[in-house]
């Protein structure tokens, strides 16, 4: 039973399905121990998005207020997708390489502890 | 002939017990449909305690005496410009968090109630269930009318019902009680009746009402006055409702400790904001979040547990994580609020440094480990003209629909992932607790209209941000939203008092 409900067999409308995003998939991403911007971010972009894109324009545009984000040695970044180790290709797309609807991309910078330590 | 005059008890069962009859043409089940389809067994109703005795022509005398008492105290708040007579402007902004996001909450229950005061076939939970509806449209008006008096002096009240239905973070309150609405009956009585309003209300009335107090607000203390013994009633019932259901049948406990379990965790989302309130947005502090929880949950709420451990019920589930957040909660929460102060129809600020010292000093083991110095950037930032505001969308719990700001316990400076994946495709959680809740019934909150999603599917006025802000949400920007400092009402407060703005004062110095 997928729900208590009093119709047999209810199924719910599911409002986030990919369909409904014009083109778009969401991809949400966090940048690890730096807690200044609160929460993951969440984008809409098309899943032929390149991961290049996405880490020169989007990422950067959405962190680069962070006295941390200048000095990320983007080399040693250690990615994430969806809580597993990840290599991304910069010159393929986010589809091409797994990166699907409402999918997770962490980085982590070793090194760079946030604000005066505090991980923020 | 003479009507002989009733006694109380003759009186109190033909007004409550007496309005019920049998039903002679008619299936039961089809009288009320939905006291089967949760799997919650009722052998007797007879056994139900009515949990007070209380008839409704009591009631009406009752309630229309604290009324007239009511008024009076509005009326002479406003004659005697009390909006001026609070500790400091920033105070309001509670308020505003109040009108928005918890009032339409007592609208809510007044339309839970009246639909399970119809659908028990047991009179006593009826009656009772139909006077709490009333109590609760009570409530609603109450707030309302003691606010309208703000609403002429300050800014982000204007239009609190519209925002309740569209603003990002007042989904948040706003699905926690379409969710109760939408289970059957016996689970909105769990959920609100035990496991908000008699194991939760206390942690969020008392900290609005002494915060009231502490801050000068007459007009809210005394629509909590004039509350409270409602919701004495309130909590019995709640009471009630539990003992009841675990005494029907021994196959209800395990129902009963999954809704306890659900409910308590998804109040307890709910309640940081109330955490935020007291830890940051009371100029006169009453208590830190974390003595409060301490008081009403770990202390009261730890003696009703074992008490109920005699029926086979337990500790809500996740409430040791719950327990180990009220050091970071409020800190994170407001984190959030002063990120996204541009998009929030109330004010945000830093807290100053005598306020720096005072969280410091409650939160001996987090705040100037993990909070003040991201704290103390942002006020720099400021005092150089550059207020921090997250240019982004943030990311949202598919349950309690928060922007994903919870960290792990073990590890409090890692944000907490969770994911599902349903029929083949993924869901994101803030906790275990929400993760939980939605893989028992995945169906229900594949629904959940997530405010960000929603955005981005073009549902709220296109894909321009400030657009959204200011005419889908009706955000007067500008006035209602940013930083308190450099607001409107911020001005206006200062005119009243002759008081400097910050940068007056600066530019003087300088
Ligand atoms: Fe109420
Ligand atoms: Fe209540
Ligand atoms: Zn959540």
């Amino acid at each position: 039973m997928a729900v208590a409900a009093i119709t047999p067999d209810y199924t719910g409308e599911r409002l986030d399905r990919v369909e409904n995003f014009h083109g778009n998939i969401v991809v949400y991403v966090g940048w690890d121990r730096h807690l200044m911007f609160c929460s993951p971010i969440a984008f809409a972009t098309p899943p032929d998005t390149t991961f290049g894109k996405l880490q020169d324009e989007m990422i950067a545009g959405a962190y680069a207020q962070h006295p941390d984000f200048a000095k990320i040695d983007w080399e040693q970044v250690c990615w994430l997708l969806n809580g597993e180790p990840f290599t991304p290709d910069r010159e393929a797309t986010l589809a091409a390489q797994g990166v699907d609807h409402k999918s997770i991309i962490r980085m982590q910078t070793p090194g760079l502890e946030g604000i005066g330590g505090s991980h923020s | 002939m003479a009507a002989r005059k009733l006694n109380l008890k003759e009186r109190y069962s033909l007004l409550t017990r007496d309005l019920d009859w049998e039903y002679s043409y008619r299936d039961k089940k089809e009288i009320f449909p939905y006291e089967d389809f949760e799997g919650i067994k009722i052998t007797d109703w007879s056994k139900w305690e009515d949990p007070f005795r209380l008839t409704m022509d009591a009631y009406w005398k009752y309630q229309a005496e604290k009324e007239k008492k009511l008024y009076a105290i509005f009326d002479a708040f406003a004659q005697n410009n009390g909006q001026q007579n609070v500790t400091d402007a920033r105070y309001i902004n509670a308020i505003k968090v109040f009108l928005t996001g918890v009032s339409p909450l007592e609208y809510q229950a007044y339309s839970g109630y009246a639909h399970v005061g119809r659908q028990f076939s047991g009179v006593g939970a009826r009656t009772a269930c139909q006077m709490q509806s009333i109590d609760e449209l009570r409530h609603v008006q109450t707030q309302v009318h003691a606010m309208s008096h703000y609403n002429k002096f300050f800014d982000g009240f204007q239009d609190f019902s519209h925002m309740h239905d569209r603003v990002w973070y007042l989904s948040v309150p706003k699905s926690f009680f379409d969710d109760a609405r939408s289970a059957g009956p016996f689970e909105f009585m769990v959920a609100i009746s035990f496991s908000f309003e008699y194991v939760l209300t206390n942690l969020l009335f008392v900290p609005f009402m002494s915060g009231a107090a502490y801050n000068g607000d007459m007009a809210t203390v005394t629509f909590g006055f004039s509350a409270q013994s409602d919701e004495a009633r309130h909590m019995t019932l709640g009471l009630e409702v539990i003992k009841f259901l675990l005494e029907q049948h021994p196959d209800n406990v395990p129902i009963v400790q999954r809704w306890i379990d659900k409910w308590f965790w998804r109040g307890t989302r709910l309640l940081a904001i109330v955490a935020m309130m007291m830890d940051y947005m009371l100029p006169n502090r009453v208590m830190s979040w974390k003595e409060a929880w301490e008081v009403y949950f770990e202390e009261a709420g730890g003696a009703l547990f074992k008490d109920l451990a005699r029926y086979g019920i337990e500790m809500p589930k996740y409430a040791a994580t719950a327990i180990a957040e009220k050091d970071h909660i409020s800190h994170q929460t407001w984190s959030t609020f002063y990120n996204y102060g541009h998009a929030a129809a109330f004010h945000t600020w830093m807290p100053d440094e005598k306020e720096m010292d005072w969280l410091s000093e409650k939160y001996p083991d987090t705040f100037d480990k993990y909070y003040r110095p991201r704290f103390e950037h942002w006020r720099e930032k400021e005092q150089a003209g550059e207020r921090f505001y997250n240019p982004t969308l943030p990311m949202l719990c598919n349950t309690c629909q928060i922007p994903m700001g919870f960290t792990e316990m073990d590890d409090p400076s890692l944000i907490a992932y969770r994911q599902s994946v349903y029929q083949g495709e993924r869901y994101n959680f803030c906790s275990d607790g929400c993760k939980d809740i939605f893989d028992h019934e995945p169906e229900k909150y594949v629904q959940s209209w997530l405010p960000v999603h929603q955005i981005y599917q073009g549902n709220c006025g296109g894909a321009d941000i400030e657009k959204v802000l200011s005419e889908y949400y009706r955000i007067n920007m500008g006035k209602d939203n940013l930083d308190f400092h450099g607001s409107p009402d911020e001005a206006r407060w200062n005119a009243w008092h002759n008081l400097e703005s910050a940068e007056e004062r600066l530019k003087k110095a300088g």
